[in-house]
């Protein structure tokens, strides 16, 4: 049974890590998670994104957070790429594989999944 | 929404909004009912807001917080033969005192009544969007209680973000475990 006390240890572990990291953060994430991205799936599709970037040690350099409703409710779940310097990237109809494949080419590999974007859903 | 833990992630996102330090989330459970508390210390609504949030209508941009999610709330309980009833105190009123109860009951052997779902998820979400506020869960089942409270990790943890990928999976596992205990 897990007590509160393996926090203590938990902590510990971290203290550097989390120091370490301490104003880097060039990219966020950003998913919708109004009742409209709920409704839609939002919820497993941001923890597909918060286990990626952690399992692929991008904690450092990327942040993962919710926002509000986004306005394209019919295209949701929506999630939004910003990295400093770039044009904002948004992924529409989202899935939590798709997700995984973003983490992959685009926030590791710094290339646009260009398929799941709104510019091309509406091309 | 297909699960009330969608309902639970949604409507308690809007105490987040209106500024609550603690968020009290309480589901108790019979062989028949199922009953959701969510209790905040935010700024709650004066009372023409309070009789406006159930109509989907009343939005508009400017008032934007509050949109569908409690009348989709109300309607998942009503269709169980349940109820639904929110309570608040505007802090311009009450300075001292102010917050939102939203209560909702379920039939739980309803034709219509939605699962409760991954209630874990939810609240692990709602911590993981959330971190700087205070969560406080608790289940009472027949069989016994399930409870998290985000003020005790904090006691343990200090300065450690609660949205920390370590710290979210550890809150998954000590719900879960607790959950399984109660299966024994």
């Amino acid at each position: 049974m897990k007590s509160l006390a393996e926090l203590q240890a938990i902590k510990e572990k971290m203290q550097n890590k989390v120091a370490l990291r301490e104003g880097s953060g060039e990219m966020r994430v950003v998913v919708g998670m109004a009742t409209c991205g709920i409704a839609a799936g939002a919820r497993p599709v941001l923890s597909a994104f918060v286990e990626e970037v952690a399992n692929n040690d991008l904690s450092g350099k990327v942040t993962v957070s919710q926002t509000g409703c986004i306005g394209i409710c019919q295209f949701e779940p929506v999630v939004e790429v910003f990295e400093a310097d770039k044009e904002k990237v948004t992924y529409v109809k989202m899935t939590p594989e798709k997700a995984k494949r973003v983490v992959e080419e685009h926030i590791k590999g710094g290339k646009v999944v260009a398929e799941y974007t709104f510019a091309s859903e509406n091309a | 929404m297909k699960e009330i833990s969608l309902n639970i992630l949604d409507v308690a996102k809007n105490s987040v909004k209106a500024g609550a330090t603690l968020t009290e989330i309480t589901l108790n459970e019979t062989e028949e009912t199922l009953t959701l508390i969510i209790k905040d210390d935010g700024c709650g609504m004066n009372e023409e807001k309070v009789r406006n949030v159930c109509d989907p209508f009343y939005t508009t941009r400017t008032t934007r917080k509050v949109g569908l999610g409690i009348p989709l709330l109300k309607l998942s309980a009503e269709q169980t033969g349940g109820s639904f009833e929110i309570k608040s105190k505007a802090q311009e009123e009450h300075p001292q005192d102010h917050g939102t109860v939203v209560t909702a009951v379920f039939y739980k052997n309803h034709i219509d009544f939605t699962p409760l779902g991954d209630v874990v998820f939810s609240i692990v979400t709602l911590i993981q969007g959330d971190p700087d506020t205070d969560f406080l869960y608790t289940h009472n089942l027949p069989q016994g209680t399930v409870k998290l409270d985000t003020r005790e990790l904090r006691a343990q943890l200090g300065d450690i973000p609660l949205c920390e990928y370590e710290i979210i999976m550890w809150i998954t596992e000590y719900l879960k475990e607790q959950y399984a205990e109660l299966k024994k």
